[in-house]
């Protein structure tokens, strides 16, 4: 069962640093490394993009927690998983149906047992999602381009009169010269068409 | 029988409640209720808890931890669609209030601006174009890109600042940093050099101009004219299993929200939420901005914004659903929405007129026949003219004189030189069809 885990870089957000003790000295006596400390109105961004933590574990009782969302949803600013954890009762139910979700809950206090598979299905989770909204990404965009560069040849064929193969032989043409890339060139192609309507 | 007396006729089906809300001006509407008894009064035991974030307040009345919540206009629709982490069908049938909010800068900034434009306080085009002038010079002379902070990335905040910004060729998305610090940091973050500026809704500018951090360059109210601002949200499970807790409670913040109206009244609700258990904020400071006087800078004159915070005149708490449409185009402008949708088919089954119309009715108050309303078309106060009734608006004008009409939405999307979209508009358009 106890299966050697790699030492994590844990960032701890806590509005008062006296409340996450316990939780660092938990983290600690775990092997991970605490590379960061962040509490109230710290720059986040700065320090995630400073300490690159392999995750952060916040205190649900933080505001940071809104800051921390808008980051994961935001790739330039190093989206990182996130853990929260809570000692309000409350959370029992959150934890149930937050399940499914990016977020994952620490609830029932902190007993080590209970933490570390908790922060490795965070990472997991984590990494499939990222996973899957890069793939998407990739899909929308060859997508968008593709429509884009069909736009552009449509502009081309009609104001030089050309077929279609002419016309996307005299865009990769020059594309190439100008060193840009075919959608670039559309975009600019479709631009100017704007322009000149 | 007359209509007042159904009062007390309703029997809610769940009378004890937990309601949360977000430290702000405008968590007064269930801070009064529950200071005055007027919960009580209609059959009601209710808690109020202070939440720390947002997120908390959407994942806790997700999964029922919280009944119901002071919300930004948008979460219940973003909830709704499942942007931001979180999917559950949501609804509102009650705005809290209209306008609000202010955009901030540093005095370091605030000089720069002044410099290029010393008349650019008279209107927001001219304060935006001399933003985007400090933006180019800076691009220039390679000095990094300014940072400004917003609450939310559904809130109405995070749409104002970035419709003012683009009306002068600025994207927010890349020729500045905009990002989310909650509102009690963002005095702070300003006052440290963290940020150049920021917009957020009261106490919070108001601390800002008091501790002499920076000024208040406009507010809302001149980007958008009576712009929706918060709402209380409830899921929609939890509105059709207790219908008439519901209607108990929008019934309860009616009577809340119309007595904050009055400007006789605001000191005391200013009052209440300067208790530690709300904002825990001077009560001097709630007072610049709830009391109708508002102070741009710390050493300027205090001048008369009567509607700088408007609570229940000019139907202010009618979920209208044209401000939800007008909320989903700008998710679409800004990229947060990116999935084709049926816009009216969303909107429909997030605001529920129908709900506060009933509420309305069984406390005796007089409620519009439409659901939406041409937006941006009033630049002074107004009639609106039903059959048999009439009701005094206030002005509903954008800055930049554009119309928002919720029947010709993929017009006004396809109108905006400066975006980060990425819906397809051609499928919109079909799924669309007016």
């Amino acid at each position: 069962m106890t299966k050697e885990t790699r030492q994590l870089n844990i960032m701890l957000i806590d509005e008062l640093p006296e409340r996450s003790m316990a939780m660092e000295k938990l983290l600690n006596n775990l092997g991970h490394k605490i590379v960061a400390r962040a509490s109230a109105g710290d720059d986040l961004y700065k320090m995630v993009n400073r300490f690159l933590p392999d995750i952060i574990i916040i205190d649900m009782d933080s505001p940071d927690r809104d800051t921390l969302e808008q980051m994961q949803s935001i790739s330039s600013d190093q989206p990182r998983p996130v853990v929260m954890f809570t000692n309000d009762d409350d959370s029992q139910t959150i934890h149930k149906a937050v399940k499914a979700g990016v977020t994952a809950y620490i609830v029932d206090g902190l007993q080590p047992k209970r933490v570390m598979p908790i922060l490795e299905t965070a990472i997991a989770r984590f990494n499939e999602y990222q996973m899957i909204r890069d793939e998407l990404k990739k899909t929308k965009n060859t997508l968008e381009e593709r429509k884009l560069i069909e736009r552009a040849k449509g502009i081309v064929m009609k104001q030089s009169n050309q077929d279609e193969a002419t016309a996307h032989k005299s865009m990769q043409k020059i594309a190439m010269s100008r060193n840009m890339k075919l959608v670039e060139l559309a975009r600019s192609i479709i631009a100017a068409a704007e322009l000149l309507k | 029988m007359n209509k007042a007396d159904k009062t007390n006729q309703l029997t809610p089906e769940k009378p004890d409640l937990k309601l949360g809300f977000i430290p702000l001006n405008d968590c007064c509407v269930l801070a009064v209720a529950k200071e005055t008894g007027l919960f009580e009064k209609h059959g009601l035991e209710v808690e109020l808890y202070k939440e720390a974030s947002w997120a908390n307040i959407r994942d806790k009345v997700c999964v029922g931890a919280l009944d119901g919540a002071h919300m930004l206009a948008g979460m219940p629709i973003a909830t709704t669609l499942g942007l931001g982490f979180t999917r559950k069908p949501m609804l509102t049938a009650f705005s809290m209030n209209l306008n609000g909010n202010a955009i901030t800068v540093s005095n370091e900034l605030y000089e720069r601006l002044l410099v290029i434009d010393p008349d650019l306080v008279s209107d927001p085009k001219r304060s935006a174009t001399a933003l985007k002038q400090v933006i180019d010079e800076n691009k220039v002379s390679g000095k990094a890109l300014l940072n400004f902070a917003m609450v939310y990335p559904f809130s109405n905040h995070n749409y104002e600042i970035r419709y003012w910004m683009a009306s002068a060729g600025i994207n927010p998305d890349q020729d500045v940093h905009l990002r989310v610090i909650p509102p009690q940091y963002i005095v702070d973050n300003l006052k440290h050099g963290q940020i150049d500026g920021f917009c957020v809704g009261g106490p919070w500018n108001s601390a800002a101009v008091k501790e002499d951090a920076g000024k208040i360059l406009l507010t809302g109210y001149e980007i958008w004219n009576n712009s929706p601002e918060k709402v209380f949200g409830v899921t929609r499970d939890w509105a059709e299993k207790y219908p008439d807790t519901h209607l108990a409670l929008i019934k309860a913040l009616l009577e809340s929200a119309a007595w904050i109206d009055k400007a006789e009244n605001r000191n005391e609700a200013a009052e209440i939420l300067a208790d530690k258990k709300y904002i825990g904020i001077s009560k001097e400071v709630i007072n610049l901005s709830m009391a109708g006087d508002f102070k741009y800078s710390a050493n300027g004159k205090s001048i008369s914004v009567p509607d700088f915070n408007v609570f229940h005149r000019y139907l202010a708490n009618f979920p209208w659903r044209s401000h939800a449409s007008w909320t989903i185009t700008q998710m679409y402008r800004w990229g947060q929405l990116t999935e084709s949708i049926d816009i009216r088919k969303t909107v429909e089954s997030v605001y529920r007129p129908d709900i506060y119309r009933e509420a309305a009715e069984q406390s005796g108050m007089s409620y519009p026949a439409s659901n939406y309303k041409r937006e941006g078309e009033h630049h002074d106060a107004w009639i609106l003219k039903e059959k048999e009734q009439q009701f005094d608006m206030g002005a509903d004008a954008y800055f930049d004189g554009h119309i928002f009409d919720s029947e010709n939405i993929l017009d006004y999307l396809s109108a905006f030189d400066v975006h980060s979209m990425k819906v397809d508009l051609e499928a919109l358009k079909k799924l669309n069809k007016s």
